[in-house]
């Protein structure tokens, strides 16, 4: 499984991860509901630090695209919720 | 549905959408690639950007720590000559820098992040443009309409998706470097006006400077007048005339010699 952490590059992790890492997420999506900033920033940095230690990074020239991306380690929970709700932040 | 599986979501979706747009897939082939390339050195830009702020922030904190030394200087110049006041105001302005440094330390070292993190992301976004480029012509000699649509979307949604990763990134960075350099801006246009550095800026004598150079150039007469007493009655003076220091050296160094050799 491919994972994008956005501002940094993929990593492969192996799919046995996904249970954990989806715990984590699971944490951080309840902070953003709850519009909870410092367990925002929490959850966040625990689910990134996660994927880096699970995951090798990808070759720089590979073309595979991500099964999960996340979103940058200085991302404010404004960012991601508007990121969530598409509002034209990605270019494309 | 996870926060992290809606985000793939979104960044594929935006990826068909560009797809759709061709009739012949070839042409969106070419033109992705041209993309590719225009958001490549737009990240090289970026780059460049964020190093020259970088450079002005690197600019002002040695200007003002230059002013914060001289303030520690100034302060014990003033002591020195039993001007307490003095040297409190001096410390005082010092202590205002202190804070702006600190500040400014703070915005090099986040500058210096995103200066690294942007590099970064365009090595890997070259390295798949490359990588593009060789499929691109690939699919393009062998063109058959059958497969063409799959490996063409395979090709396509990988480097789309590092495109809006790395558009985001560069979005962020000059976003950030904006309000940076807003705040550069100001402080450049505090230390032009003096309003900052007051007691410091290093062409213009300030009011610390003045009342020191004051006192000292009044202690320059006192100390003239007494060598030329000096000259006109050598032995009533204490204040130093063009033979005195090398007298006084000499008498300084006889007793050591006698202690070292006895």
């Amino acid at each position: 499984m491919i994972v994008r952490i956005l501002g940094e590059g993929q990593r492969e992790v192996a799919d046995s991860e996904l249970d954990g890492l989806n715990a984590l997420d699971a944490t951080l999506e309840r902070a953003v509901e709850a519009d909870d900033v410092d367990a925002f920033t929490g959850a966040l940095l625990g689910l990134l630090d996660a994927v880096r230690s699970a995951g090798a990074p990808l070759a720089d020239d590979s073309l595979e695209d991500s099964d999960l991306i996340l979103p940058p380690s200085d991302a404010t929970i404004d960012e991601v919720r508007a990121l969530l709700n598409d509002d034209g932040l990605i270019p494309g | 549905m996870s926060l992290m599986k809606r985000m793939s979501l979104i960044f594929k979706s935006k990826a068909s959408n560009a797809l759709d747009r061709a009739e012949d897939p070839r042409q969106t082939l070419d033109y992705s690639y041209q993309r590719q390339v225009e958001l490549l050195s737009k990240v090289r830009r970026g780059v460049a950007d964020v190093a020259t702020s970088r450079k002005r922030v690197e600019l002002q904190v040695n200007q003002l720590v230059q002013q914060e030394n001289k303030l520690t200087e100034q302060a014990q110049k003033a002591l020195s000559m039993n001007r307490e006041d003095l040297a409190r105001e001096a410390l005082t302005r010092k202590s205002a820098l202190s804070g702006q440094i600190t500040d400014l330390r703070a915005q090099q070292a986040q500058l210096q992040g995103e200066e690294e993190k942007l590099t970064l992301a365009s090595q890997r976004l070259q390295a798949k443009v490359e990588s593009f480029r060789t499929r691109k012509e690939t699919i393009k000699a062998s063109y058959t309409a059958a497969e063409a649509q799959t490996r063409i979307n395979e090709a396509f949604s990988g480097i789309s998706e590092e495109m809006g990763d790395v558009g985001l990134a560069v979005q962020r960075a000059e976003d950030k470097t904006a309000t940076m350099q807003a705040r550069a801006g100001a402080i450049d246009e505090l230390i032009a006006s003096g309003a900052l550095d007051d007691a410091s800026s290093i062409n213009r004598g300030d009011d610390i400077s003045r009342e020191l150079e004051a006192m000292s150039s009044q202690s320059d007469v006192e100390s003239e007048l007494a060598a030329l007493k000096a000259t006109s009655a050598p032995a009533s003076i204490e204040a130093p005339d063009s033979t005195t220091p090398a007298e006084l050296t000499a008498e300084e160094n006889e007793p050591h010699h006698q202690e070292g050799q006895s």
